[in-house]
Formats: structure tokens, sequence, C-alpha cells
């Protein structure tokens, strides 16, 4: 059997992230975001956090309850305004959560340099604009390009569709955006999935992200949620 | 007549070539899906990681695990693909990518683009994935009205918001003409509804016309 931990409940799934703890957080929106996980993070009770995660929350749920909780100290993103962000907004606004804006290619590009074993690398993207004041630049085959490094996150929590008992998930339409980047740059991947299936069931071929990658399972009931925009 | 938002799109359609990878950006550019012709063989990106995007999902069409990067339900399309985010961007910056259409706030003659930010002290910083497409897509469109309204140009010599890239942009399409930005300055291509003079006479920069096809 593999290394990756089965776990029966979330509680179980979260236990041990301590404060002060950086938490790369999967999903785009609310496709792929790991609400069990968060909802668990948030009942376990680690505080001084540093997430990372494309958006900095949505409505009153997920991320926007972590940080409503008081939790995080600080969000890397590259949106953090939406239409209801309200509560990111209000903190922010108040001087009461730090923000590191990055775009969104280079916050996909940072996790995977860190889970590559990349020690930096260089990119043109944000080149001259604010977002590259006081960075370091080199101008490659005639283009200006700025020094980036790795985002290593202490834990990963990521929701996939399906895990064999080995760890390999496979994921659900774009559902996968930052799931697969995010579970090889932390040092504990903690994943929800809505089944857990035998070793062999899944298509070798198909398997997104191996099991080297994943430290604990937990399988969740599939939550209905609304989706914005639906019309 | 000045186009309207809907002629505008038809016209950015008529423009890409069949066949190409194309990305479009929230708001207005996404109307551009809904004139491109049958059969052109034009594969829509999405940045949270999908190629061969269909049309909006209505009904019992909508999966929450399948949306567009403006987080609104779509479709798949026979021939989709799905990736995660590296891939997604490593596919626009690594030039794979043949055209991209944006929304701006401001454009300069040389190419360069503002569109995250007006600069507004209190306003909430958020960048998406505007400034990767912007330097990674062989060609970079935008869509935008050319005055905004106070009636300044949105076309300027050199952009006073903070800059999202430089030197990306190849084409401005908007509502009275479409013009080509980049080392060589502002080339007209199009007008509508205003002749070239008197487009000149509206815009703080240079304008020449393209060379006649």
């Amino acid at each position: 059997m593999s290394r990756t931990s089965f776990l029966e409940t979330v509680e179980e799934a979260v236990g041990g992230i301590e404060d002060g703890s950086t938490v790369l957080v999967g999903g785009f929106g609310l496709a792929g975001m790991p609400f069990d996980l968060v909802d668990g993070l948030i009942r376990q009770g680690a505080k001084d956090l540093t997430i990372v995660s494309n958006n900095a929350g949505n409505g009153e749920v997920g991320l926007a309850a972590l940080l409503r909780a008081g939790r995080v100290r600080k969000v890397i993103c590259s949106f953090p305004r939406q239409s209801d962000s309200h509560v990111f907004d209000g903190l922010y606004r108040a001087g009461r959560i730090e923000l590191e804006l990055v775009p969104q290619g280079n916050l996909a590009e940072r996790m995977r340099a860190a889970g590559a074993g990349i020690g930096a690398f260089y990119c043109p993207t944000a080149a001259g604009t604010p977002l590259a004041e006081g960075r370091e630049t080199r101008i490659i085959d005639g283009r200006l390009h700025l020094l980036e490094y790795p985002i290593k996150g202490d834990v990963a929590l990521i929701s996939a569709h399906r895990a064999d008992t080995m760890g390999n998930l496979v994921y659900r339409r774009t559902a996968r955006n930052f799931g697969p980047v995010m579970a090889t740059a932390a040092a504990t991947t903690i994943v929800q999935v809505s089944g857990i299936v035998p070793a062999g069931s899944l298509d070798p071929e198909a398997v997104v992200t191996p099991g080297i990658y994943v430290d604990r399972v937990v399988a969740v009931e599939q939550r209905h949620y609304t989706v914005e925009g639906a019309r | 007549m000045a186009l309207t938002p809907d002629e505008l799109a038809a016209v950015v359609a008529r423009d890409i070539p069949a066949g190409s990878y194309v990305n479009l950006g929230i708001g207005r550019p996404t109307k551009v899906a809904d004139h491109l012709p049958a059969g052109s063989g034009i594969v829509l990106h999405t940045e949270n990681g999908m190629l061969n995007m269909g049309p909006a999902a209505t009904g019992a069409q909508i999966d929450p695990d399948l949306t567009n990067a403006g987080k609104v339900p779509v479709t798949e399309l026979p021939g989709a693909s799905y990736f995660h985010h590296a891939d997604s961007f490593a596919m626009m910056r690594g030039g794979h990518l043949d055209v991209c259409v944006m929304g701006a706030f401001q454009v300069s003659a040389a190419g360069d683009l503002a569109n995250w930010h007006t600069g507004a002290a209190d306003a909430i910083p958020a960048v998406g994935g505007a400034m990767d497409l912007a330097i990674g897509a062989k060609q970079v469109f935008v869509m935008m009205t050319l005055f905004d309204r106070e009636g300044r140009s949105k076309l300027v010599p050199s952009c006073t918001y903070p800059l999202t890239g430089r030197g990306c942009v190849s084409r401005v399409y908007t509502d009275v003409a479409v013009i080509d930005v980049g080392p060589s300055g502002a080339v007209v291509r199009e007008t509508f509804g205003i002749t070239l003079d008197a487009l000149s006479a509206r815009l703080p920069v240079p304008l020449r016309a393209a060379a006649s096809s």
C-alpha cells in the first residue's frame, strides 16, 4: 500500500495544521474549491495563516468564512476583488490583512517551481508594470524578464474527483485548475474527493496527480452549491 | 455610424484566421464567440484550464465544475481537453496561443496596455491572468470604445493608468475605427461613420492611413 493516509473524517484530515502556516487552497471561484477542508480548518482553529489561492473568497463561505473568522494574516492571490468578495474587501480596506498580488500564470508557475525543485526562474509577465517595482530583472533574447521565486506551502488543501487507494487522483473538468500544481508544492497535501476506488480501477494513463504527491485523503459527500452567473 | 458592441464583435470575429487558438477576455470580448463562423475550426481557450470551450451552459447543462474564466457555466465541444493552471499559462507564455482579445482602459500608440487597475487610491487591485495573456499571445487585440464617458481618447501617446504590459497590443478595435498600434505608431485600418481627418482632429496621437489593400 501507499503511504497516503485515508481518513474517516475532515477533522482528522486537517489535524495538526500549525499557526503561521502557509496554506495553498485550490479552486477557481467555486470550481475545485475544497469547501469541506476549509470548513474543517476553521473548526481546527489554526491562525496567523498565509493563504495562497487564486481568489480571496466569495460570499460568506469557504475562504471568505476563514477570513471572517480572523485566521488569515496574508493572502497571496491574483484576483481578490470580485462582485461578492466583500469579506476580503472590508478587511483589506481596514488594513487588517496583507495582500501580495501575483499574476495568475506566475502564481501557478511559482508553485510548479516549488514542487519541481526549481530555485527561481525568469519570466516576462509583469515586466515594465507596477508589479515589477524593486524586482531583479534580466534581458533574455532581447526581452525584459523578472526573477520569480517559488511559492512553497506547508499544507495544500485541494479537491479532486476521485482517489484510488494508492492516492492517485483524477479531477473533473475545469475543477482541476490549481489542484495538480498545489499538490506538488506543499509539504503536506490534503485532498477531499467524492469517492475512493480500489487501486487498479483508475486508468493509469488518465491519472492526473500521482499518489506520490498525496499525503491525506478524505471522502466527502458531493456538495450542491449555486453557480455564479448561472442562468 | 459608430458600431454597436455586437457589430464590433462581428468585426473582430471576421479578422480571426480560421484554425486559430483564441482566448477571449471577460466582458465585451466574450461576445466575439457569437460571431465566429461555423466550421472555422477556431478553438477557444479558457485560462482556467480548457481548450475547445463551447457556448454558455443553460438549464440542465449547468455543471459547477465547468466554467469559463469569468466563472460563468459553459459547455464543452467535441475534442475539448482539460489541463491544470500551470499548463494553461505555459500555453500562453510559450507562444502557442494565436490571438487573445481583451478590454482596456487605455492603449498607447506603441502598443502599451493598461487594463487592470485605475490607480485610484481606494481601489483593490486585481490582475488575474491579464498580464500573462498580454505578453503571451502571438497577437493581442483590444476591444474598447475609443472615447471614455468624458469624451477623452483611450488611445493615448503614453498610458497614465498602471500598465498591464509594454508594447504587447497589436490592434485596437473600437466603435469608430480599427487601428494597428506598435513600434511604427498608430495606423488606421478602417473607420466607422467618421473620416480619417475628423478622427485625427479628436485623437492625441498622430494617425496614418493603412496602405490600401
